[in-house]
């Protein structure tokens, strides 16, 4: 029984839910003496009906298919063998996916145990027993309210209000995802990297100078213990976004002069458009464009002045970076020097400066603040962009500023480590979630410094 | 006195020439600041065009196809299974022998059967069941060439390369300038490119598994962060009292639309996929974590869409009688829903551009099927392009920037799109 074929009894159940209220409302208005007695219009009795038909049934089938799982799993390890229940949590974990694989089709029988097979045909019973149990939990729920309302349905029911309330409080739930998601993302790194910092000291991660996170099969191999020192990414995440706000923030900021200070107006409405293009242009796009082109003319180049210029260069994946920024760079600070009054402007003009010095002793001094924020958003997204460096920087952690050699960051570093098989429970696997909570907390600040600042700029003119 | 303001302006006059002087190479800086946003944008542009053309053709070669009952392995009268398994790769390789009989040594032939593409064998197949009358004749042919033999034709390897360096070695060069002088080359649209999924061989990879999979992706995106980010907006425009509530909301919407895309990644990885255990690779979690990620721009945009909408027309609906919520869903919203479409649609468009978070759940598996569902395993077009970014085969280059020239016209045509409605919300 397929989840949508449970929705769609379920939006059925709502129709009829629907046009039985409305009816009823009707029933109990011509037996009060017309629709006049009603203290809402019939569809809205209609409405409420559907709305109890099809909420709490909604909510169960939420919590049905977020807990199924587990249980199924519960039943089923409680059912195995003592000595494989025995395992430690990750072979359990392996011997069940087994079972599930092989439930689904997706493995050969011959490569399991007798017990793994009997525990399929058990998951399948399990299976097929929830999802009946599910299609009759949601329609017995959606029925019962359907039927609360009807037998509610009397001419002084508020209708409309109630089923403005309700509709108030979905519109507040929708705007309460985003605290939701903010929480979601906080729980699941942290969880994960505090589970990290168990197995590897925090010092550890923080003060590390080397950056090495296989770990051994065997106890006895050569480099059997990773180590997890964070300060050799921190490193080349800085230098790779030093080289990309070097390109960015002049070009940028010197085009958002030129485009609100002389060009003209055409001129204006057609170069600013084309520049913000390249805001457009997929990070991947970038990626590519970084490791198939401008590194290998980096390194040509390079190796034409006798510099030898690793092939995966941080000079490359900055620079494209760059490029990526300028416009982002560009459009904060064309809103800024727009928003400095045009008074200041025209005081500093008709002392006799000329166009340059206005804009150099007055424009940019009193836009400095908001400025210095636009930049602050600019290098957290260079510290936050992934593709261009999982395309174009390297693996290896290197501790050096040279930006001719290869360096790798954060964000690339995250990719290697969860891409492919993941096992939950290494240290490998955890030391991701420890960058991501590193990365959320460095783009966060970063965020919050830069709105304090623009924010304190903005009250001088207030 | 007179003496004194001469002396002034004699000093303004002096230092006024250097004072336009940096003037000048000021505005000179600016345009050069511009100038150079052009220059990278159309290096950009250049580079992915011009790397990217050859790969919307293909070359074939017709070959002399000996289509016996013999080099086929089958009896004299085949029925249908017989032809359904019948050695097609075999006969292609004694074709080529045929054709060239010179080629004598094992390492010499293999270089030979190189040049067709492993693909021809199906089109070969495929070919002969449907007309089986073909069985027993020599035919005339074109099968697809090899990607290595293909970049020879289009002249993308140059003889001059020392032989080393390039995967086709000069006796492959030779065979193919023979095919060609003999008539026997032909270019073709590469209609593959759209038709076939991923494959190992640059030549018969496809971005139409690809394709889909953006699709379904994207249209879970929507049905989620559409309607969920246009009540937010409403709430909080319209609904939401001045409390810590409200502003703790608004805080949030504000940093999500500057966390790193990547994160997302992780927030799906560890709360979708391993938590409440939703399938791997799928769209389905595609679709949601991508939701997640435009709702601040949706919210954002379709905010600043309801305010634009003149107080009047609530005032109106308020004073005659309509309840808050009618006013707003039956009076201002329509008004103010062309912005918020142009806001969904731009946050669209940066959805389908996002590749970093879709690998962090697992959709960079390789697909050749295109997916039925939204719970099926899919891979989207900018993952597809990492991918094939990573192969090493040159063909793949080729296919790579083709594939960024699709990504970018989904882009441009969605962004058309909503400067369209833009505007025509503008004249209104």
């Amino acid at each position: 029984m397929q989840t949508s074929t449970v929705l769609l009894v379920l939006f059925s159940l709502c129709c009829v839910s629907f046009a039985v209220g409305r009816h009823r409302s009707r029933q109990v208005a011509s037996a009060a003496g017309g629709v006049q007695s009603l203290h809402s219009l019939p569809h809205h009795y209609g409405y409420l009906a559907a709305m109890w038909a099809g909420l709490p049934a909604l909510l169960v089938l939420g919590l049905w298919l977020g807990f199924e799982g587990k249980f199924i799993e519960s039943r089923i390890i409680a059912e195995l063998p003592a000595d494989v229940q025995a395992l430690s949590g990750s072979r359990l974990g392996l011997y069940y996916n087994q079972v599930i694989a092989y439930a689904a089709g997706g493995m050969d029988a011959s490569t399991l145990s007798d017990a793994q097979l009997k525990a399929a045909q058990h998951y399948h019973a399990l299976k097929a027993s929830s999802a009946w149990m599910k299609l009759v939990l949601v329609t017995l729920v959606s029925l019962a309210g359907g039927i609360i309302v009807l037998l509610r349905v009397k001419p002084e029911l508020r209708a409309r209000n109630q089923v403005e309330s309700i509709w108030t409080w979905l519109l507040f739930g929708c705007s309460f995802i985003a605290v939701l998601t903010t929480l979601g993302i906080v729980m699941s790194v942290l969880f994960e990297a505090v589970r990290f910092f168990h197995k590897i000291p925090f010092t550890d991660f923080l003060f590390g100078l080397h950056w090495s996170p296989q770990m051994a099969i065997r106890a006895d191999q050569v480099g059997a213990s990773g180590s997890f020192g964070f300060i050799p990414l921190l490193v080349g995440t800085l230098l790779i976004s030093t080289v990309a706000m070097l390109i960015a923030v002049p070009v940028g900021l010197m085009s958002a002069i030129y485009l609100s200070e002389y060009a003209s107006k055409r001129f204006r409405a057609f170069a600013k458009p084309i520049l913000e293009i390249l805001a457009g242009v997929p990070t991947v796009v970038y990626g590519f464009f970084a490791a198939l082109t401008v590194a290998p003319f980096i390194r040509s180049v390079g190796e034409s002045f006798g510099l030898t210029v690793a092939s995966e260069s941080a000079l490359a994946a900055g620079a494209v970076m760059g490029i990526m920024i300028i416009p982002f760079v560009m459009s904060l600070s064309d809103d800024i020097i727009n928003a400095v009054p045009d008074s200041m402007r025209e005081a500093s003009l008709g002392l006799g400066a000329t166009m340059n010095e206005t804009i150099r002793k007055v424009l940019i001094p009193a836009a400095l603040p908001g400025i210095v924020g636009g930049i602050l958003l600019a290098v957290s997204r260079a510290i936050g962009e992934t593709m261009i460096v999982v395309m174009a920087a390297g693996l290896s952690a290197k501790l050096t500023i040279n930006p001719l050699e290869a360096v790798t960051t954060i964000t690339v570093q995250i990719v290697t480590l969860l891409v492919g098989d993941q096992e939950f429970d290494s240290p490998k696997t955890l030391a991701a979630f420890a960058l991501g909570l590193v990365l959320f907390f460095v783009t966060l600040l970063l965020n919050v410094v830069a709105l304090y600042v623009v924010r304190r700029y903005r009250e001088q003119y207030e | 006195m007179s003496n004194e303001t001469y002396k002034n302006t004699a000093l303004i006059e002096a230092s006024l020439k250097k004072r336009y002087a940096r003037e000048m190479r000021f505005q000179w800086m600016g345009r050069i600041a511009v100038g150079l946003g052009f220059v990278f944008l159309f290096i950009l542009m250049f580079d992915i065009v011009s790397k990217g053309m050859p790969a919307f053709t293909q070359e074939y070669l017709r070959i002399n196809v000996d289509l016996s009952a013999d080099t086929l392995g089958v009896g004299d009268n085949p029925s249908a299974d017989d032809l359904d398994s019948a050695n097609y790769g075999g006969a292609i390789k004694s074709s080529l022998r045929d054709m060239f009989p010179d080629v004598k040594s094992r390492k010499d032939k293999r270089e030979l059967y190189r040049l067709v593409s492993v693909g021809a064998e199906y089109a070969l197949h495929d070919k002969v069941v449907a007309e089986p009358s073909l069985v027993g004749h020599h035919q005339e042919i074109w099968l697809l060439a090899h990607s290595e033999a293909a970049s020879y034709l289009k002249g993308q390897v140059s003889r001059d390369t020392p032989e080393a360096e390039r995967r086709i070695k000069n006796m492959e060069m030779d065979w193919l300038d023979k095919l060609a002088a003999e008539g026997r080359v032909k270019t073709a649209f590469n209609t593959q490119f759209f038709s076939a999924g991923d494959s190992r061989e640059p030549e018969l990879a496809g971005i139409r598994v690809a394709l889909y999979g953006s699709f379904l992706t994207l249209v879970v995106t929507f049905l989620l962060a559409f309607p969920i980010g246009v009540c937010a907006a409403v709430y909080l425009e319209e609904f939401a009292p001045t409390n810590r509530l409200t502003d703790l909301i608004e805080i949030n919407i504000n940093n999500l639309a500057a966390v790193p895309s990547i994160v997302f990644g992780l927030l799906g990885l560890a709360v979708f996929i391993n938590f409440f255990e939703l399938p791997r690779s799928a769209p389905l979690v595609g679709g949601i974590v991508l939701a997640l990620m435009t709702l601040p721009t949706i919210i954002i945009t379709s905010r600043a869409a309801i305010q634009s909408v003149s107080p009047s027309i609530r005032e109106a609906a308020l004073g005659v009688g309509a309840s808050k919520l009618q006013a707003v869903f039956h009076h201002v919203l329509p008004v103010a829903m062309p912005g918020i479409l142009t806001g969904s649609i731009i946050g669209m468009a940066q959805a389908l551009g996002e590749t970093a978070p879709l690998l962090m759940i697992g959709m960079v598996a390789f697909i050749m099927d295109v997916p039925a569902g939204v719970t099926d395993p899919a891979t989207v077009l900018p993952v597809q392009v990492y991918l094939w970014a990573d192969s090493p085969e040159r063909g793949f280059t080729e296919k790579t920037s083709a594939a960024i020239m699709v990504l970018m016209g989904f882009l441009i045509l969605m962004n058309a799109l909503a400067i369209y409605l833009r505007k025509r919300f503008e004249l209104k």
